[in-house]
């Protein structure tokens, strides 16, 4: 057949799983996810299993070894028929903690340890090489078998140059489609979906090869039964010690290598298509095996003797110029191949991204999280090109071996991981360095006996050394560790590494005391059939409804608790307040609770009475974090209450004087009153006298000059009440000028003489003293000196009144004193006589309304000065305090 | 006919003088003071038919003169007009409270004072039912 056509066969095939992957996607995008959710495409999605090396390999390792190639489906049917609820634990742990890798698996449960995470990342990045290297040997050989007998021989590329071309169009292939976006929990419904269809062609094209082989060249199933016998050789032997070790190794295999993780776990969407797997899945190895041995027989039978066993699947139809079905053979294969390197990739790079590439680079980044998405997309790309790169160069390394042989290298490499991971999941006591251990160990005696002795003796290790050990030590000769000869060198290998590996992981687990997080993390995986599913899904059995109450008492308060439970109690149809823990209740009473403490403190309040659960470190970060607003906010309340008592002492304060202004208002116009009602009651009882017609004219004369007094009165207090309505309201026109004040104090004496008692009134005066000049409201201040002298004249009561005005200069001020020799004003009275009304003898002698010296002191308080009560001077003695002022300032502000 | 005696107490010398002059020529015989002080006393002393009293008087309030008159069995139903300028309601009822017989606001007008006092003190010179 043309290679032309071959190559074409191939883009054309792989156009097709590239429109099946992309119209997947599509439907998974649009919400159509129902064919994705069948147990069929997650069981044949499992076959990634079988790769090439089933498919070409397993042929050609039967035909060297016989039976033994069974092993390889043997463990994996072991584990799906006797350790479903292993497979079910897993998947059920991958679910609840989000797992995206293996690697992320044994990270998480150890503490969340990123270490672990780089060494299970590197161990099965080297590891997967040689498989990798596999699939691209089994395409490139069999791109040659099929252009071999071709008359075009001449344009066969080289088989190297080819490899080059695959896995840079499988690198192209698995970046197109595995890292298109990036989810969350890292599911490729596109890659699932083109992984389905490879797996039904892969097996179509084997059954066909096989049923070709057993009707087609031989007889039926009686002859090819007598075919295999014939063909039976002494290498066909089985040893079961190398059967049991191949066949643990395989389980564990489908178990930890990346890839099968990667369908297994992390593309699952429900947990219960295991079910269906649980048997499918090992029939489809079944049928994938079926034919093995009689195409293994035939092969030997009728092909030449240096044929590859590894191609008979291609060779034998090609030999009978079958060319369409070695095409459908060759599709098969190309298919195992593809499958399995796409996932592989997908899987290597998210560990590679995730646990190397994006750590770093957050690392040696200053300024954090600037657009990762772009910095992980080019992570795993780069890693896919890795993975690939890597894998040709261990083909390109070690040259072509049998591909069994080299399977069987990865196997063990990845079944390295399965101490740490079943510890992981049934072992509380397993610790972060036991796990971290047992890898290193186990890992490093997989390297030393089977890894690096198999790039030969012309690679990394030589005869000398693999002959006589390490500086001729015989007892760490690399496939006789210890001295225990007599194994073949891959159950040495598998021996040595898992064992040492599961020591070292038990022992320094034991010896080891995990830190908190990796206890509850411990906690979190092996007990993960006893957690809840989702937010609020309580395990019913574990709450007393009595112990639920106490609590919600506590926090909601005795009456809310017990009305919200016995509302349940009433829904539930029960006597008292006592309902059934009910999952919905529980739901319910956590909602509640979180509306009063967080959603976090409630959470692992309910987590502790209903048990199970446990309280995990991000758990409790919440909840101190919840504590810390709660708390802030109290401060914040305490805060505004203080604030608020404040309001409320002011306003009482505003209150309280607000009244005592009002008792004043009322006391001021009950005055007014008092003094506007005297005067006008003698003016209407003496003009009702004065309208009677027999009076004496001396009488009438007699009162109505009372009348007219009177009246006097009533005007003069109008005007002071106004004039000191005026000057309290501060509108006062002052009119400045400058004056002697010798001048002004004769002037007041004068006018005061006029009023008043008459009678010998000695005023007592410093001329000299008086001569000073004054810049102030010249008429104001004589009126408030008026008033003083006045009231001594009024109210001093000696036999000989005096009154002394002494005037003094005392810094930036003027002090006008005003002592009389009277009995002065008592002690109690003297803080009353400038408030108004506050007259203190009886209206006839002060023949006024007692507003005077609140007058005299409003008009002070205008004047810039003042006017005080000076007590101890003998008698009645004021102080009237004016400030100097010269023409430049002697504005009033 | 027998003098009605009254106690006029009132601190302004012109009400006094106009209050004395109205009742004299109605037949009273009227006895000023002006000073609170010396109000009970004068009581005590005079005994009038009637007291008349300012509520605001210099020296003590009016009421508390009143209330030491009532305080005393000599003086418990003896008429007491009580005058006030202060002519609140709340003047009226502390006046009432106190005890007063009777209450008039300043001013007033002449009639209403005789009125007052004579309902108080019926002349005795009233014709006699015979």
């Amino acid at each position: 057949m043309p290679f032309n056509i071959l190559i074409g066969v191939c883009l054309s095939y792989v156009i097709m799983l590239f429109s099946v992957a992309f119209w997947a996607e599509r439907r998974a995008l649009q919400g159509h996810l129902s064919f994705l959710h069948s147990p069929w495409i997650y069981t044949l999605s499992l076959s990634i299993y079988c790769t090439a090396w089933t498919f070409y390999g397993a042929v050609g390792y039967a035909a060297r070894s016989g039976l033994e190639f069974l092993t390889i489906y043997l463990g994996p049917t072991l584990v799906f028929v006797g350790w479903w609820w292993l497979l079910r634990k897993l998947v059920r742990v991958g679910r609840a903690q989000k797992v995206t890798s293996i690697a992320d698996l044994i990270s998480s449960r150890y503490g969340k340890s990123n270490a672990l995470g780089v060494i299970v990342t590197l161990m099965a990045v080297i590891a997967a090489t040689p498989y990798i290297a596999l699939q691209l040997q089994s395409v490139t050989e069999s791109f040659t078998v099929f252009a071999a007998p071709a008359s075009d021989a001449a344009i066969l590329p080289d088989q190297r140059r080819s490899a080059v071309w695959i896995a840079a169009g499988l690198a192209l292939f698995t970046i197109l489609f595995g890292t298109r976006n990036l989810d969350a929990n890292e599911r490729h419904h596109g890659i699932v979906m083109a992984i389905a269809l490879e797996a039904v062609v892969k097996l179509l094209a084997l059954l066909a090869v096989g049923i070709f082989v057993v009707w087609g060249l031989a007889d039926g199933p009686a002859d090819v039964i007598a075919r295999i016998s014939q063909a039976a050789q002494p290498g066909w032997a089985l040893a079961p010690g190398r059967f049991a070790s191949l066949t643990l190794v395989s389980a564990a295999a489908v178990l930890t290598l990346p890839r099968m993780f990667q369908v297994l776990v992390v593309e699952n969407v429900d947990e219960r298509h295991l079910a269906t797997a649980a048997w499918a899945f090992p029939a489809y190895l079944m049928a994938m095996s079926l034919f093995v041995l009689p195409i293994a027989a035939l092969g030997l039978a009728l092909l030449p003797a240096q044929t590859n066993p590894d191609l008979f699947v291609l060779s034998l139809p090609l030999s009978q110029d079958r060319g369409i079905l070695a095409m459908v053979a060759f599709l098969g294969g190309f298919s195992s191949a593809t499958s399995m390197v796409i996932v592989a990739a997908i899987a290597l790079s998210t560990m590679m991204s995730n646990h190397i590439v994006t750590p770093l680079w957050l690392a040696l980044q200053r300024s954090p999280a600037s657009d990762l998405r772009a910095v992980v997309l080019i992570s795993r790309r780069l890693s896919i090109v890795l993975v690939l790169a890597m894998g040709y160069g261990y083909y390109y390394v070690s040259g072509s071996g049998a591909l069994a042989a080299i399977g069987l290298i990865s196997f063990v490499g990845a079944a390295q991981v399965l101490p740490a991971m079943l510890g992981g999941i049934f072992w509380r006591g397993a610790t972060h360095q036991g796990a971290a251990g047992g890898l290193i160990v186990g890992f490093a005696i997989w390297l030393y006996t089977l890894m690096l002795p198999s790039f030969g003796t012309q690679g990394l290790m030589s005869a000398q050394l693999l002959a006589e050990g390490p500086l001729g030590i015989g007892w760490l000769r690399p496939q006789a560790l210890f001295g225990v000869p007599g194994m073949d060198p891959l159950t040495h290998a598998i021996f040595w590494s898992l064992s040492a590996n599961t020591a070292v992981f038990l022992g320094l687990s034991l010896m080891s005391f995990p830190p908190p997080t990796e206890r509850l993390q411990g906690v979190a995986f092996v007990n993960v059939f006893d957690q809840r599913h989702g937010p609020g899904n309580w395990n019913p059995s574990g709450a007393e409804a009595e112990d639920l109450l106490s609590m919600a008492q506590r926090i909601l308060g005795a009456q809310t608790a017990q009305a919200f439970f016995e509302a349940e109690a009433i829904r539930q149809g029960k006597q008292g307040w006592l309902p059934d823990p009910t999952p919905r209740f529980l739901a319910a009473l956590e909602r509640k609770l979180a509306g009063s403490v967080g959603a976090a403190t409630a959470h692992a309040m309910m987590g502790q009475l209903s048990g199970g659960a446990q309280v995990s470190v991000r758990d409790l970060i919440a909840v101190a974090r919840e504590s810390a607003d709660i708390k802030e906010y109290s401060i914040q309340l305490e805060a505004k209450s203080d604030e608020l008592a404040q309001v409320a002492r002011q306003l009482r304060e505003a209150n309280d004087k607000l009244t005592r202004l009002s008792v004043q208002k009322d006391a001021f116009l009950g005055q007014i009153s008092h003094e506007l009602r005297t005067p006008m009651t003698s003016v209407r009882a003496f003009s009702e006298i004065l309208m009677e017609p027999d009076l004496p004219d001396a009488m009438r004369a007699q009162y109505a000059e009372i009348i007219h007094q009177e009246t006097k009165r009533l005007t003069r207090l109008l005007d002071d009440l106004l004039d000191l309505s005026v000057l309290e309201s501060g509108h006062v026109q002052l009119n400045i000028t400058v004056a002697n004040l010798h001048d002004l104090i004769s002037r007041a004496v004068q006018a005061a003489s006029q009023s008043g008692r008459s009678g010998v009134f000695t005023i007592e005066r410093d001329f000299p003293a008086e001569h000073m000049p004054v810049f102030t409201d010249v008429d104001r201040l004589v009126q408030v000196l008026i008033n003083l002298i006045s009231n001594a004249r009024k109210y001093c009561d000696a036999p000989k009144p005096v009154l002394r005005i002494i005037v003094r200069r005392t810094g930036r001020q003027v002090q006008i004193d005003f002592i009389d020799n009277g009995s002065g004003i008592e002690k109690a009275s003297q803080g009353l006589i400038f408030e108004k009304f506050a007259r203190l003898t009886d209206a006839a002698r002060a023949g006024g309304a007692g507003l005077g010296l609140a007058i005299c002191r409003e008009i002070m308080h205008n004047l810039g000065g003042s006017i005080d009560y000076l007590p101890g001077q003998g008698g009645a003695g004021f102080r009237v305090r004016l400030p100097v002022r010269t023409p430049e300032n002697s504005k009033v502000s | 006919m027998l003098q009605r005696n009254v106690l006029l107490i009132e601190d302004e010398p012109n009400i006094a003088e106009a209050i004395r002059f109205i009742l004299q020529r109605r037949g009273w015989n009227v006895t000023t003071e002006t000073d609170g002080a010396r109000a009970v006393a004068q009581v005590d002393g005079l005994s009038p038919d009637a007291v008349i009293l300012d509520m605001m008087l210099p020296g003590r309030s009016g009421l508390e003169i009143l209330a030491e008159l009532r305080a005393r069995d000599a003086h418990v139903s003896r008429p007491v007009l009580m005058l006030t300028a202060r002519g609140q309601e709340r003047d009226r009822q502390a006046a009432h409270a106190a005890g007063a017989t009777g209450f008039l606001a300043k001013p007033f007008a002449n009639a209403d004072l005789i009125c007052v006092l004579d309902r108080m003190v019926p002349p005795v010179s009233a014709p006699s039912p015979e």
